[in-house]
């Protein structure tokens, strides 16, 4: 199949087997490939959950370390704050447009009972992630989920995911990222997807609303560290879905807001929702272009700003559901699909890990 | 006593033109002007109202300043030396009117405003979406649902929230400070607007009652017109503890002012002076005003939203924290430019701070002690324009309070006499026929002008940021920049300097 990309900002794809069938990372690198041209070589990167079967119930940190110096003062942490299973290199290859990669390294750890008198396991989880990145010079946490991992660097995407040898890895869902920096700088840590804990994030577009989310979010304790527009999505979800408990539905309704000229026309008690929503988290309203995919350990969500400045294509086919930039990168993988349609703005597309499937 | 003091103003009047109409003369409410055979100026009674210059047919009126100079003296300004020979002459505190006047520095005039240029698009507002809509109230920190699916339901229970279409009220001026007429037209407007007036602390007079639910009852310190029903007559209910253009000092409304009516309103005897107490004296403290809070809601039965307004001054980000902690639902701060009808000049030219700095640093505040949810912050004292409401929602604030400049669209003329009962422009004044010169509706018009205007402004604004909903502007100090400021201040604003990008 012929690939036809238009030339633009940013490219995201992203797919999952709702019945939890394990699929090779050569797949996904295959439809971001596709969109070669809408990044610009700085910065690609995946996200994959279920790669990790065997030690599912441990924290995989893939750290980014500048030097040895900073491996050193984030193993020592780790001492201190985790009973750390297993550590090694995470394997790589050569790669042409792969340069100059930061110490890449993967460790699986466990939280001591006695560090949970005062808070629950991914309150701890997340303050040590916070830590590490704003304490702890030259050193980065690229993802810190359970049974997933992010793969992420400065280059274009398919150049990356054959760095990692991402074909070696399977798993129930992918997301991948193609970079175009504008805003700021490509560096290894800056590429997507960004993460928290099992929340993963790759966007296209930018955040005019930044200022404020960042505000809103340090008030809970956040720290912002990455210079970059697209954490505030990762930590919104955590901080709405995990902290606050909000249903994903209502999260995702908070984060692309109803207009309030809809809202005026809804149902006494769907209107009450959607205003309470507008007036308490008014901050986290995210405004300004983007589509994203957020990956999380039941499923992956597709969402597009509220007028829809970015582009998003979602398809079914089976139990495969894929959301891309482009249709092509979707039919460059799947070209016989059942299904294929443009989401609207604003309105997101979900797809569950099917209950059954562990 | 002689007063030596030469005239403010000379009144030109070109006698080719003038057709001895006599109109100057009736409008002129500061006998400056007399006919004798002509029109004959009296230029030491000239406060350069405009009036008469607005009303001649002829244009024949022009009013400049007195060319009289001074020996030049930095230091010993004109100024200075006119207030020394008025104290001379009367051996009283100098009273004024309206806001400071004097040259402190204007932040707002230092703040610029972002815009989109190719990575993220700017919005066209004609076209798409552009929301202005805003909540006062107190919001809990976190929503809670129940149910599951697609019947999941709120089980939260919001505070009281008072809806505005556009993110400026009218600020507080009592019944007393200004005309009933001006009450009228300022509640006939917020209505039309989806706003909110402020009855000040002069009481609701009954003409009102149609109004109430776009009406901010003030209890301040003199409880002029306070009853329960006053109190639930209401959109929201005020505490008025200081005001910006007299930090620190209470009221008084002179007994002259005090006719039939707003005797009635205020609940005070014809013909006795109005006199509003420095401090409430049943708040001598902040578990005080907790109290008069927690009166006020048991009376309205939770339903009303209180609002506790302050001056701005230098301990207020630990004041305002207090405010919220006592359960306030907003706090108003009132910076050291805002507008009175009397204030001794000594004080409003004096005492406060800028409400730049006081809305930053009690929005960053309420932030750090993770509050800032729980109060809704109003700001205001010296709002000119559109633009420094888009500074002021982006420094933090809810909503902008406008008083100056909803009197000037009115008609004033910011001649500052507020406090002699001259208003030739029928706005602060109680005669009867000084008051029937402004007529309400003509005036809610005018207010209802502007108010879009800005509304059209600010959707402007909105748009080249690339925002379509002001709930995204609001507290993002990421996109002002400060220009000619130095580094404290821009740590106080919590803005970077022009020329530093992210």
């Amino acid at each position: 199949m012929k690939c036809d990309g238009i030339p633009s900002g940013c490219a995201i794809s992203g797919l999952m087997s709702e019945e939890g069938r394990r699929i090779d990372g050569s797949v996904v690198i295959k439809s971001i490939a596709c969109m070669h041209d809408r990044s610009n070589g700085l910065g690609g990167g995946f996200a994959a959950y279920g790669i990790y079967p065997k030690r599912k119930d441990m924290y995989a940190f893939h750290m980014m370390f500048d030097n040895m110096k900073a491996k050193e003062n984030t193993e020592e942490f780790f001492k201190n704050y985790f009973n750390v299973d297993k550590d090694e290199a995470i394997p790589t290859r050569r790669q042409k447009g792969v340069t100059n990669p930061p110490i890449l390294w993967r460790y699986f750890l466990e939280v001591p009972e006695n560090k949970l008198e005062f808070q629950s396991e991914r309150d701890y989880v997340t303050k040590t992630v916070m830590k590490i990145n704003s304490d702890i010079e030259g050193s980065f946490v690229a993802s810190s989920g359970k049974n997933m991992g992010a793969f992420k660097g400065v280059g274009y995407p398919e150049d990356i995911g054959e760095f990692y040898k991402l074909e070696e890895y399977s798993a129930y869902i992918w997301t991948s990222h193609g970079r175009f920096p504008t805003n700021t700088p490509g560096w290894w840590g800056g590429a997507h997807p960004f993460t928290l804990l099992d929340w993963s994030v790759v966007h296209n577009g930018e955040i005019s609303s930044y200022g404020i989310n960042k505000r809103y979010l340090e008030m809970f304790g956040y720290k912002l560290e990455l210079r970059t527009d697209t954490e505030v999505i990762a930590y919104l979800f955590d901080l709405l879905v995990r902290k606050h408990k909000l249903p994903v539905e209502k999260a995702v309704q908070a984060l692309a807001a109803t207009f309030w000229k809809d809202i005026d026309r809804m149902e006494p008690e769907q209107k009450k929702v959607a205003t309470a929503l507008r007036q308490v988290y008014g901050s986290t309203l995210l405004n300004g272009p983007f589509s994203i995919i957020l990956g999380h350990s039941r499923g992956m969500i597709g969402l597009n700003d509220r007028i829809k400045l970015r582009p998003m294509t979602a398809a079914r086919k089976d139990d495969m559901l894929y959301m891309a930039s482009e249709e092509s990168a979707i039919r460059e993988i799947a070209p016989d699909l059942d299904e294929v349609w443009s989401p609207r703005a604003g309105t997101p597309v979900f797809g569950k890990l099917r209950p059954e499937v562990e | 006593m002689e007063s030596q003091l030469p005239a403010e103003f000379i009144v030109n009047v070109d006698h080719e033109r003038c057709r001895k109409c006599k109109r100057c003369v009736m409008n002129c409410s500061f006998s400056a002007i007399e006919f004798k055979d002509k029109v004959i100026p009296n230029n030491k009674q000239c406060v350069a109202c405009h009036r008469c210059a607005t009303f001649c047919p002829e244009n024949a009126i022009t009013i400049t300043e007195n060319p009289l100079d001074y020996k030049d003296s930095y230091n010993w300004s004109p100024e200075i030396r006119k207030n020394i020979l008025k104290q001379a002459e009367s051996g009283g505190i100098i009273l004024t009117g309206m806001g400071n006047p004097k040259p402190y520095p204007i932040y707002w005039d230092h703040m610029l405003i972002d815009a989109c240029q190719v990575t993220n698009p700017s919005i066209d507002p004609l076209r798409e979406p552009m929301e202005l809509r805003t909540y006062l109230g107190a919001k809990p920190e976190s929503l809670e649902f129940e149910g599951d699916g697609s019947n999941i339901s709120l089980k939260t229970e919001l505070a009281p929230q008072v809806k505005l279409d556009i993110p400026i009220v009218f600020a507080a001026m009592s019944y007393g400070a200004i005309s009933l007429n001006a009450h009228k037209a300022l509640a006939m407007a917020a209505k039309r607007m989806g706003t909110l007036m402020n009855t000040g602390e002069g009481g609701l007079h009954e003409d009102l009652a149609g109004y109430t639910d776009r009406i901010i009852v003030q209890v301040a310190s003199g409880r002029f017109g306070v009853t329960s029903k006053y109190l639930n007559n209401s959109a929201l209910v005020e505490i008025k503890i200081g005001q910006g253009a007299k930090p620190g000092i209470g009221g008084h409304l002179p007994g002259e002012k005090v006719g039939e009516d707003i005797s009635k309103t205020r609940m005070i005897p014809v013909g006795t002076d109005a006199l509003s107490p420095a401090p409430h004296h049943d708040i001598y403290s902040i578990e005080d005003l907790s109290q008069l809070i927690y009166a006020i809601k048991e009376t309205t039965d939770y339903k009303k939203p209180v609002s506790v307004k302050i001056a701005a001054v230098h301990n207020v980000a630990a004041i305002a924290s207090g405010i919220v902690r006592a359960g306030a639902d907003i706090v108003m701060i009132d910076g050291f430019r805002g507008g009175t009808g009397a204030a001794p000049m000594i004080i409003r030219d004096h005492v406060g701070i800028p409400i730049e700095l006081a809305l930053a640093a009690v929005d960053e505040r309420l932030r750090q002690e993770g509050i800032r949810n729980r109060a809704s912050i109003l700001v205001g004292g010296s709002i000119r324009q559109s633009a420094d409401v888009v500074k002021a929602i982006a420094l933090g604030a809810d909503a902008c309070v406008i008083g100056t400049a909803s009197l000037i669209a009115m008609g004033c003329r910011v001649c500052q006499k507020c406090y002699t009962g001259n208003c030739a422009w029928g706005i602060a004044t109680q005669k009867p026929e000084l008051v029937r010169r402004l007529n309400p509706e003509l005036a809610a018009d005018r207010l209802c002008n502007l108010l879009t205007a800005w509304g059209h402004e600010i959707q402007e604004v909105l748009g080249s940021l690339g925002i379509n909903a002001i709930e995204s502007l609001r507290g993002s100090r990421e996109r002002l920049r400060g220009v000619g400021l130095n580094q404290e201040a821009l740590d106080i604003l919590g803005i970077k300097h022009a020329g530093i990008g992210q």
